[in-house]
């Protein structure tokens, strides 16, 4: 069970693996994510959102950025081996229909989980055109994918190194001026994700965020992924992870998916000595 | 604070008494004369700076000592404090004559997790509660200690090494699942395969043993324990599938209709933390007791330079609630470096829902209680963390529902104090995954699952259920006396099938 079929890297940091996995495979729908567990008896269990999957082999894919003490070391495997736990589909399905006109924003790894949406709201006769953003070309991901699906295709660059150098919310807020779009996805770094809140809100635009918070079982159990939506506490595990953008609390989660800061840089250092891994080579 | 008694000071006590009491005729008087015996432990010093097992179990004269003080009555009030009905009496005169094989064989015609309910039961308010030693001495504190005779057989078992599993029965032809693998599900997954059906347990975690293993602590129940129960599950033929989580992974309705189980057992816990939903709950350094002890427990975080999950910070530890997992939640911070944890309850001391035993354990590792206070809100800095909470003392009014008298707030009597952490410990809810997946499962207004009190049946034929997604949060030995009460109306169930077919 579980072993990777494939693997590839789709920039320095940026792995995409499919996985053997007909349960999740048969079950998953567009929004819906992995738990990963690798590396023994002491490894931190990550979430993953389901880039693909293919019911007929009976695997799924994930892209993931290699971040982490976790994701550093998934990164070490090869095809063939197998990861030893994978748990899913957790979390809700996205909310598939006809809505008219689709933006879907997705920003750095946030480009992979997007990929399935934006496939689906194509197919449910949706009008889509997709937002793919980055610090640089080299963490451009999933373009031609994407192209494949979109009306329109717009990619941009923090540095301008390719595409158009702007942040995403440069050309959302245009489409929003002038498209008029009747539902806004988004999907990246939680920061990106507030700021596209900030652009679609004075437009009224209905927008949905996918958040990925810190989390343990992902059944609901230990409460750690818990966010404030319109005042109210939801975990993300079983309530989302996808949201309304507007009803967000995002300093709160902002600040919340900082609770391990310390400990986290100090394990990322820990592990590019002990995988002998370089700094910016994942 | 009574002194630290080391475990050969104990020891040497019981052989004295023994040599004392042992060879001969004893009378009831002789017998209510035998002092009870002490728990050896670990020194609660050396104790907060370990994960090691706080109680260290009784040697072997102390046991044999203990089991000495049973009257062995012959209307054994004892047995009808048993959930599972185990004969006391009888395990308790095979522990005296020091035949332990014996003793244990009386235990498991009844339960099949001897290790483990010996350390978690609450025999306080079972098996203890009714003795008549007890009742006699006025005391319910100098009862037999029945359940630290239970660990001391069990254990003695274990070290032996000759541990025999049931015996399975052939092979059926039918194909049954166990949905979680805590002690309703391990206790249902046995008898299940006894009978010879084919049973496949699955567990949504990467580790089995549900709240056996990322709840309760290695300090009061070694995880590998735990795992001696599941090996001899998987000695027995019980197939089990991590990495499963029904109603997500493959629905109910599909693993009867489409992968062929003729019967499914559910026991999937009540895994959905309670919060109080004051202000400041979602502040960085607010933990449920849950994500709390499953980090340390399950995550193993508590090995620092090893694991991958990482741990917060503690100084200043507040822990909302008086039950057994507050108490687990105050003894991990405290192991984990906190300087100072305490327990915050609206009761008094006498309210307390945890163990006596867990209360003064706690206290004598130096948890703080601060009783009759009540939290209103959580106030954090400009980052978000946790730098105080605002208590408002209480007094104790009528009655409740629960008999016990309820905290009455008294206005004005607000004041803040210091803390970084605050660890929520007021209870679970029932995970509702599974109901919610599931159309033709009924469950009640908490969300628990609707079952037939003799059978555990639900509202869906072929489907079982039991633990604490039926009672509620409760205790080992009540999900395991469901599992079992399940697992004997789903055998009569499967033999009913056959008849039919």
């Amino acid at each position: 069970m579980f072993t990777i079929l494939e693997k590839k890297k789709l920039s320095a940091e940026v792995f995409m693996m499919k996985i053997e996995a007909p349960h999740i495979a048969r079950e998953r729908k567009a929004g819906q994510f992995v738990i990963l567990q690798q590396g023994g008896d002491f490894a931190e269990r990550i979430p993953l959102t389901i880039a693909d999957a293919d019911t007929d082999e009976g695997s799924i894919t994930i892209v993931f950025q290699a971040v982490g003490e976790a994701t550093h070391r998934l990164g070490t495997l090869e095809k063939g081996q197998a990861i030893e736990n994978v748990l899913g589909p957790l979390g809700q399905p996205t909310h598939i229909e006809k809505f008219g006109k689709v933006v879907c924003v997705g920003g750095g790894v946030g480009v992979a989980p997007m990929h399935p949406i934006a496939k689906a709201m194509k197919a449910a006769g949706n009008d889509v055109k997709i937002i793919i953003g980055a610090r640089n070309k080299d963490l451009v991901i999933l373009e031609q994918e994407m192209d494949t699906i979109a009306n329109e295709l717009i990619v941009c660059t923090d540095d301008g190194s390719y595409g158009r150098k702007a942040l995403v919310t440069e050309p959302l807020k245009e489409l929003c001026e002038q498209w008029k779009p009747d539902l806004v996805v988004a999907i990246g770094p939680p920061i990106m994700m507030k700021f596209c809140t900030l652009t679609t809100k004075p437009f009224d635009i209905p927008t949905i965020v996918s958040l990925n918070t810190i989390m343990i079982d992902g059944t609901g159990m230990c409460g750690g992924c818990r966010v404030s939506i319109n005042g109210k506490t939801k975990f993300v595990c079983v309530d989302g992870p996808e949201f309304d953008a507007f009803a967000v609390d995002w300093d709160n989660l902002l600040t919340r998916l900082g609770t391990y800061k310390p400990q986290e840089q100090d394990a990322h250092h820990r592990c590019h000595i002990g995988l002998e891994i370089k700094e910016g080579e994942a | 604070m009574m002194a630290h008694h080391t475990k050969t000071d104990l020891d040497t006590l019981a052989q004295n008494l023994w040599q004392q009491y042992s060879g001969r005729e004893l009378k009831p008087k002789d017998r209510l004369a035998i002092p009870p015996q002490e728990m050896p432990s670990q020194a609660p010093d050396e104790r907060v700076a370990n994960m090691d097992e706080v109680a260290l179990g009784y040697t072997e004269d102390q046991v044999k000592v203990e089991s000495l003080r049973c009257l062995q009555c012959a209307n054994a009030p004892c047995v009808k404090g048993c959930p599972v009905g185990i004969d006391i009496p009888r395990f308790i005169a095979k522990a005296a004559e020091g035949d332990f094989a014996a003793s244990v064989s009386v235990i498991k015609e009844s339960s099949m997790l001897p290790s483990i309910c010996g350390r978690v039961c609450p025999q306080e308010s079972q098996c203890q509660l009714t003795c008549t030693v007890g009742k006699s001495l006025k005391s319910i504190d100098k009862a037999v200690n029945i359940g630290r005779i239970e660990r001391y057989v069990a254990d003695w078992e274990s070290s032996t090494g000759k541990r025999e599993n049931p015996e399975v029965a052939p092979s059926t032809g039918k194909k049954v699942c166990v949905v979680g693998s805590g002690p309703a599900s391990i206790t249902a997954a046995a008898d299940l395969r006894r009978e010879g059906h084919e049973v496949v347990m699955f567990e949504a975690l990467h580790k089995a043993g549900g709240v056996l293993v990322y709840g309760i602590p290695e300090f009061r129940l070694p995880k590998r324990i735990v795992k001696e129960e599941l090996d001899a599950l998987a000695a027995m033929g019980v197939k089990l599938e991590h990495n499963f989580l029904v109603g997500r992974t493959a629905k109910l309705h599909d693993l009867m209709e489409r992968d062929g189980f003729d019967a499914i057992f559910l026991g999937t816990g009540a895994g959905l933390p309670k919060f109080l939903n004051i202000e400041g709950e979602n502040l960085v350094g607010v933990f449920s007791a849950n994500e709390y002890l499953t980090r340390s427990n399950l995550m193993r975080a508590y090995d620092r330079k090893k694991a991958g999950t990482p741990l917060y910070h503690s100084k200043k530890v507040a822990v909302f609630g008086g039950g057994n997992v507050a108490m687990d939640a105050a003894r991990t911070a405290l192991r984990l470096g906190a300087e100072e944890v305490t327990i915050v309850y609206r009761r008094t001391d006498e309210e307390m829902p945890a163990r006596r035993e867990e209360i003064a354990h706690a206290k004598e590792e130096g948890v703080k209680f601060l009783y009759l206070h009540a939290p209103l809100k959580i106030l954090g800095d400009e980052k978000g963390k946790v730098t105080q909470v605002e208590l408002i003392t209480c007094e104790l009014g009528e009655p409740d529902a629960s008999g016990r008298r309820s905290p009455v707030e008294i206005p004005g009597s607000e004041a803040l104090y210091d803390f970084d952490t605050v660890i929520v410990a007021i209870g679970n809810a029932s995970n509702p995954l599974i109901e919610k997946t599931t159309k033709g499962l009924d469950v009640n207004r908490r969300g628990n699952i609707i079952v037939d009190e003799e059978t555990c049946a639900t509202s869906m034929p072929g489907v079982y259920a039991g633990g604490d997604i039926v009672l509620g949060a409760a205790t080992v030995i009540l999900a395991m006396g469901q599992g079992r009460k399940a697992a004997k109306a789903m055998n009569a169930y499967l033999a009913g099938r056959e008849e039919s077919a």
